[in-house]
C-alpha cells in the first residue's frame, strides 16, 4: 500500500524504482531534473552504485507533487526513462461466499480518501468511511465503500494490501483552527476564537454548498440551547440532524409544557407534577402518529424539531435500549438507523456534535476524514474519546452546549427573532 | 542481409513512410543489388543472406531483427505489430544456423542492432520511439557490458542507427539534435572523436552508414564537407545510391545485420 505524504495539502507521492547503467548514461540525474522541471520533489530512498563497469546501480526514489494529477503526469514521464512505481499490482479481488460476510483477508477501510488500482488504472472508492470493505463492480468501473452486512454474495471484494492507496490528509497551508488536533482538549482554551473560527467555517461550507451536519444529545435542550439550534436551523446552516429519542423527546416537551424532564426552562426550578411532562409529550405525538403530523395539525408549533420540519432538513432519530416511549419517528432497528444516518452523511463538509456520546461516535464512524469536526462538550473526556477515534479534521471544545450554541448564533449574527 | 523481393511501403510507422509515396520495387532491386555487391566483391565482406518472406516488407532492414553477440542472437521485440511477424522467421533463420537465441520479456520492445550499437565495449541503446530504457538492463545482463541507454529526442531518428554511427573503437558520426542534453553528453564523453553532422547530411541519412574496416558505405548526395572530414580522418567513403529504402526511412545501415563485430 502506498500511502501519501503528508506534505502541503494533498500532497501525493510514490516510491519508484530505477535500475541498470543509470549514472554513467545520466538517466538517474535526468530523472530527477525531469521531476523538478514538472514541479515535483523527491527523496532518494537508497542509492546502490556499482562496482564495475558492467556492474548495474539502482535506485530507489520517493516521487511528491502537489497533487494526484501532477504526480500521475510525472509518473508518466518516469515510466518512459525505465522508472517504475513500486506497487504497479492491480488490487485483489476476491468474491464473497456468503451474504454479509467479507472474504477472509478483506481490506479494512479508513475514513481517509482512498482509491484502488484496477486494470492500472486508480479508481477512488466511493463513500469513503472507516471500518468497512470495498466492494469493485463487476464491470469494474466502480468501487465503493461496502459495510459488512450489506455485501452481497459474489460481489468481488478488495483483498489484501497491495493496490490500495491512502491519501492521509495534510495540513492545511493556511492557519484555521481545524488544525490537526494535536494537543490535547483542555477546558482551558480561549473559546471566543475557536467559535469564531466554527462560524466563519460554517459560513464557508454555505457558500460551497456543502451540508452542515448537526449531532445532538438531549443535554442540548436541558442546558437551554434548543432555541439558539432552532436558530441555526431557521437561518439555514443546518442540513441534517442525528440524535435520538431523548432529543427530540426534551425538545417537545419544552415546546409543549416548557420543561425539560420536568425542568421549567424559563425559570430554572422543577415544576410541580413536570416529572412525567415527558411521558406526556411521547404519548401525544403517538397519538398523532408522528412528529410531522405534530406539526402540520398545529400541535407542536415550536422547537427544534418543529423548526426541522418546517425548513425541510431531514433528521434522523436513532433508538437505544433505554428510550421510554419511543416516538413513532425514532428508528429501533440499528441497522436500519445506522443507514439513514450513512445516506445523510453524503455531502457533509462540516458535523457539529454537541453534547452527545453514542450519537456522535457513531456519526463520526461514518464520516470520511475529509469532514471538519467540532465536537462540543461539558465533559473533556468525551470530547477526546471522539478525536481519538480517527476525527481528522476537527476541534474540540469544552464548554456547556447552550453557552457554546448562544455565542456561535451571536458570531454568525442571528439575532433572536 | 535480405533481398527486397517483397519490399514495398504497406503502412506508416515512421515519419518517412507515406503510403502515397511508393516504392519503385525493381530500382530498389537494383539499389540493393549495388549496395550487395560493394559490400562482397570490392570491401570482401561475407554476407549471408536471409530469405525474403512474403507479407513482411520490412523483412529488408535486417538490422532490425536483432543483436548478434559471438553466437548467440537477441532477437527483436518489435513495438508496432506490422513488424512482430518477423521475429518467427529470423528466429527460425538463425536457430538453424546454429545460434543461440535470446529473448526479452515481451514487455520490454527491443529493436535489435536499430537501437543497439556498439562504441567500443560499450553498447549504446536509443530508446523512446522503438525500444524502451527498461530494455537496458536486461541488455546488459545478457552481453555483460555496460549498456548506455541513449533518449531520442527527435521523432524523424526514431532508430539509434539514424542519427549515430559508431566508425571505430573511438569516432562515430552522429548528429547531435535527434538526441536531449543528457544524451549529447553521454556521446561526448564516452566517444572520443565524435564527428557531428549537419542536418541535411542527417535527412539524407548519413549516420545509417555501414563500415568495414576504414571504408564507409554511406548514402549517395552528403556534402562535400562531411566527405573531407571522413576523408582527413582515414576513412574512404563508398556512397551508394538507396533512394528507394529512404522512403521507408533506412538506408544502407538498416539493410545489413552485423554477424560478427569489428576486430
Amino acid at each position: 500500500m502506498v500511502y501519501y505524504s503528508s506534505k502541503g495539502a494533498r500532497m501525493a507521492s510514490e516510491i519508484v524504482h530505477v535500475s541498470g547503467h543509470i549514472i554513467d548514461s545520466l538517466i538517474l540525474p535526468k530523472i530527477l531534473d525531469e521531476i523538478m522541471d514538472l514541479n515535483g520533489s523527491f527523496e532518494i530512498l537508497d542509492l546502490a552504485i556499482g562496482k564495475r563497469k558492467a556492474d548495474t546501480s539502482t535506485a530507489r526514489l520517493k516521487v511528491s507533487a502537489a497533487s494526484p494529477n501532477r504526480l500521475a503526469s510525472i509518473l508518466k514521464r518516469l515510466a518512459r526513462l525505465g522508472a517504475v512505481p513500486v506497487t504497479q499490482k492491480d488490487a485483489a479481488l476476491v468474491p464473497a461466499c456468503k451474504p454479509g460476510v467479507f472474504p477472509p483477508g478483506f481490506y479494512s477501510t479508513t475514513n481517509l480518501p482512498t482509491a484502488i488500482r484496477r486494470g492500472g488504472r486508480w479508481l477512488p472508492v466511493e463513500r469513503i468511511e472507516m471500518d468497512c470493505g470495498i466492494v469493485v463492480d463487476r464491470r469494474g468501473g466502480r468501487a465503493a465503500c461496502t459495510p459488512m452486512v450489506r455485501v452481497r454474495r459474489g460481489q468481488l471484494v478488495v483483498c489484501g494490501t497491495e493496490g490500495i492507496r491512502v491519501t492521509p490528509l495534510a495540513r492545511s497551508r493556511t492557519q484555521d483552527v481545524f488544525s490537526f488536533m494535536t494537543s490535547a482538549v483542555s477546558s482551558e482554551k480561549p473559546k471566543a476564537q475557536l467559535i469564531a473560527g466554527v462560524a466563519e467555517a460554517m459560513r464557508q461550507m454555505r457558500r460551497r454548498r456543502r451540508k452542515i451536519l448537526v449531532v445532538a444529545g438531549p443535554a442540548l435542550i436541558h442546558t437551554g440551547g434548543g432555541p439558539f439550534l432552532e436558530r441555526l436551523i431557521e437561518a439555514g446552516f443546518v442540513q441534517a440532524l442525528f440524535g435520538g429519542n431523548g432529543l427530540a423527546t426534551h425538545d417537545i416537551e419544552s415546546a409543549l409544557f416548557g420543561t425539560s424532564l420536568g425542568v421549567d426552562l424559563a425559570r430554572g426550578v422543577s415544576t410541580q407534577d413536570g416529572h412525567d411532562h415527558h411521558m406526556r409529550a411521547i404519548n401525544a405525538i403517538r397519538d398523532l402518529g408522528g412528529i410531522r403530523q405534530a406539526v402540520r395539525r398545529r400541535i407542536l408549533k415550536r422547537g427544534v424539531m418543529h423548526a426541522c420540519v418546517t425548513r425541510r432538513v431531514p433528521f434522523v432519530l436513532a433508538g437505544s435500549v433505554r428510550d421510554d416511549g419511543p416516538l413513532p419517528d425514532v428508528l429501533t432497528d440499528v441497522m436500519e438507523a445506522q443507514e439513514a444516518m450513512r445516506r445523510q452523511v453524503q455531502g457533509v463538509g462540516l458535523a457539529l456534535m454537541i453534547s452527545s456520546t453514542l450519537h456522535a461516535i457513531a456519526t463520526g464512524n461514518l464520516l470520511p476524514a475529509t469532514v471538519k469536526t467540532v465536537c462540543v462538550d461539558i465533559n473533556p473526556a468525551v470530547v477526546t474519546k471522539l478525536s481519538d477515534r480517527g476525527t481528522f479534521q476537527g476541534i474540540g471544545i469544552v464548554s456547556d452546549a447552550a453557552s457554546f450554541l448562544r455565542e456561535l448564533c451571536a458570531a454568525l449574527r442571528l439575532s433572536r427573532r | 542481409m535480405c533481398r527486397p523481393t517483397h519490399y514495398t511501403i504497406a503502412y506508416e510507422i515512421n515519419p518517412w513512410m507515406r503510403l502515397s509515396r511508393q516504392a519503385n520495387q525493381s530500382r530498389a532491386a537494383r539499389q540493393w543489388q549495388a549496395l550487395y555487391d560493394l559490400l562482397t566483391t570490392r570491401l570482401h565482406a561475407r554476407v549471408q543472406l536471409l530469405p525474403p518472406a512474403r507479407g513482411l516488407p520490412d523483412l529488408v532492414f535486417t538490422a532490425n531483427a536483432g543483436l548478434v553477440m559471438g553466437r548467440t542472437l537477441i532477437r527483436s521485440n518489435f513495438r508496432h505489430p506490422e513488424r512482430q511477424g518477423e521475429e518467427p522467421v529470423v528466429e527460425r533463420y538463425f536457430r538453424r544456423r546454429g545460434f543461440r537465441i535470446a529473448r526479452l520479456p515481451r514487455a520490454f520492445n527491443f529493436e535489435g542492432e536499430g537501437d543497439a550499437l556498439w562504441v567500443g565495449e560499450r553498447l549504446f541503446l536509443g530508446f523512446r520511439f522503438r525500444s524502451d530504457a527498461t530494455a537496458h538492463e536486461q541488455l546488459a545482463r545478457i552481453v555483460g557490458r555496460e549498456v548506455l541507454p541513449l533518449e531520442l529526442a527527435d521523432r524523424r531518428f526514431y532508430h539509434l542507427d539514424t542519427c549515430f554511427c559508431p566508425l571505430d573503437a573511438a569516432s562515430a558520426l552522429w548528429y547531435p539534435k535527434a538526441f536531449d542534453r543528457y544524451g549529447r553528453r553521454v556521446i561526448d564523453t564516452y566517444v572520443r572523436e565524435p564527428l557531428a553532422v549537419s542536418t541535411a547530411d542527417a535527412r539524407r541519412f548519413a549516420c545509417n552508414a555501414v563500415s568495414v574496416g576504414r571504408a564507409v558505405v554511406i548514402q549517395a548526395g552528403i556534402s562535400r564537407r562531411l566527405k573531407t572530414q571522413l576523408a582527413r580522418r582515414g576513412f574512404t567513403i563508398y556512397e551508394v545510391n538507396l533512394s528507394e529504402f529512404l522512403k521507408a526511412g533506412g538506408s544502407a545501415k538498416c539493410l545489413v545485420l552485423r554477424l560478427r563485430r569489428a576486430p
